[in-house]
């Protein structure tokens, strides 16, 4: 499998849509894609096993970073911004 | 500091009146301010500059500028989205003044001009939820964040880790609603392509 197939040149008619598919696929994810692209895409992932890789593994991507633990500013440099702005602790 | 709960309708009505108290020099206020944004502010900055000390200089000089020039804010915007601002422009500055010249020899390289399309074609979401969770997959994509392209990764980090709304991040960054879309998309497929390299070979080991 390469991307060469995902844009469809070699695998004919069915796999045409994959590069256009891919524009409308974070709409589809986010749930902000219109029935019918969703209808559109979702037919389209049936036949296209590179596009539902894709679409497996951008999911968990998104999954994979929304759920990573957040920096944080620690106390003492709460401590040192009060103090530079002069501000009481 | 304890920071009074908002949240729904009070939220607006509350920050209103925070506003207030800032514009008429309550420093009480401002602490207040600085214990409901910072953390967010922070954030956004070492996911700019990369370097916690830095971050914490661009806190320091946001909320300095913020309440110098309080007066001119005009409350069209919420207070969080005009810090937010502030800080990308200044985590801006000193990019700039830091790589004036900087070219990205990585692949896959990437500006938010450029279409991505996806090269990694192997899935790998069977792996084991602890290949996910380990330490170094953790790493891996703070990696691939930071190595994200500049301008895909102001939106990546506002929309996605700060949770800003499209608008919300349109304003922040000066930018269209379908720009901070499109660049939004490219930065997903953008790190679902870098991370694919990582746990595809995770994947292909695993196999023997």
């Amino acid at each position: 499998m390469n991307a060469h197939e995902l844009h469809g040149e070699s695998h004919g008619e069915s796999h045409s849509n994959c590069k256009h598919l891919l524009a409308d696929l974070s709409d589809y994810l986010d749930g902000e894609a219109a029935a019918e692209v969703c209808a559109e895409i979702e037919r389209h992932l049936a036949d296209c096993a590179d596009c539902r890789a894709v679409v497996d593994t951008l999911r968990k991507t998104i999954h994979l970073y929304r759920t990573l633990p957040q920096p944080t500013l620690s106390p003492d440099a709460r401590s040192r911004l009060f103090a530079a702005l002069s501000l009481p602790k | 500091m304890a920071v009074p709960a908002v949240d729904g309708a009070s939220d607006a009505e509350y920050e209103r009146n925070l506003l207030q108290r800032i514009q008429a020099g309550d420093k009480t206020a401002c602490a207040e301010c600085i214990d409901l944004h910072s953390a967010g502010v922070y954030r956004l900055a070492l996911r700019m500059v990369g370097s916690p000390e830095e971050a914490e200089d661009i806190v320091q000089e946001t909320f300095l500028n913020a309440f110098r020039t309080i007066d001119s804010f005009e409350g069209r915007s919420r207070l969080s989205t005009w810090l937010y601002r502030i800080a990308y422009n200044t985590a801006l500055m000193r990019l700039r003044k830091k790589q004036p010249l900087y070219v990205s020899i990585d692949p896959p390289a990437a500006d938010d001009e450029e279409e991505i399309t996806p090269m990694q074609l192997f899935d790998w979401c069977c792996l084991p939820e602890d290949d996910f969770q380990s330490n170094e997959a953790r790493s891996e994509l703070e990696r691939a964040i930071a190595e994200l392209p500049e301008t895909l990764r102001a939106v990546f980090v506002l929309r996605e880790l700060e949770g800003l709304s499209t608008e919300e991040t349109a304003q922040v960054l000066n930018v269209t609603i379908s720009n901070v879309k499109v660049r939004l998309h490219r930065a997903r497929l953008w790190l679902r392509e870098r991370l694919s390299g990582y746990f595809t070979e995770l994947a292909h080991a695993a196999q023997g």
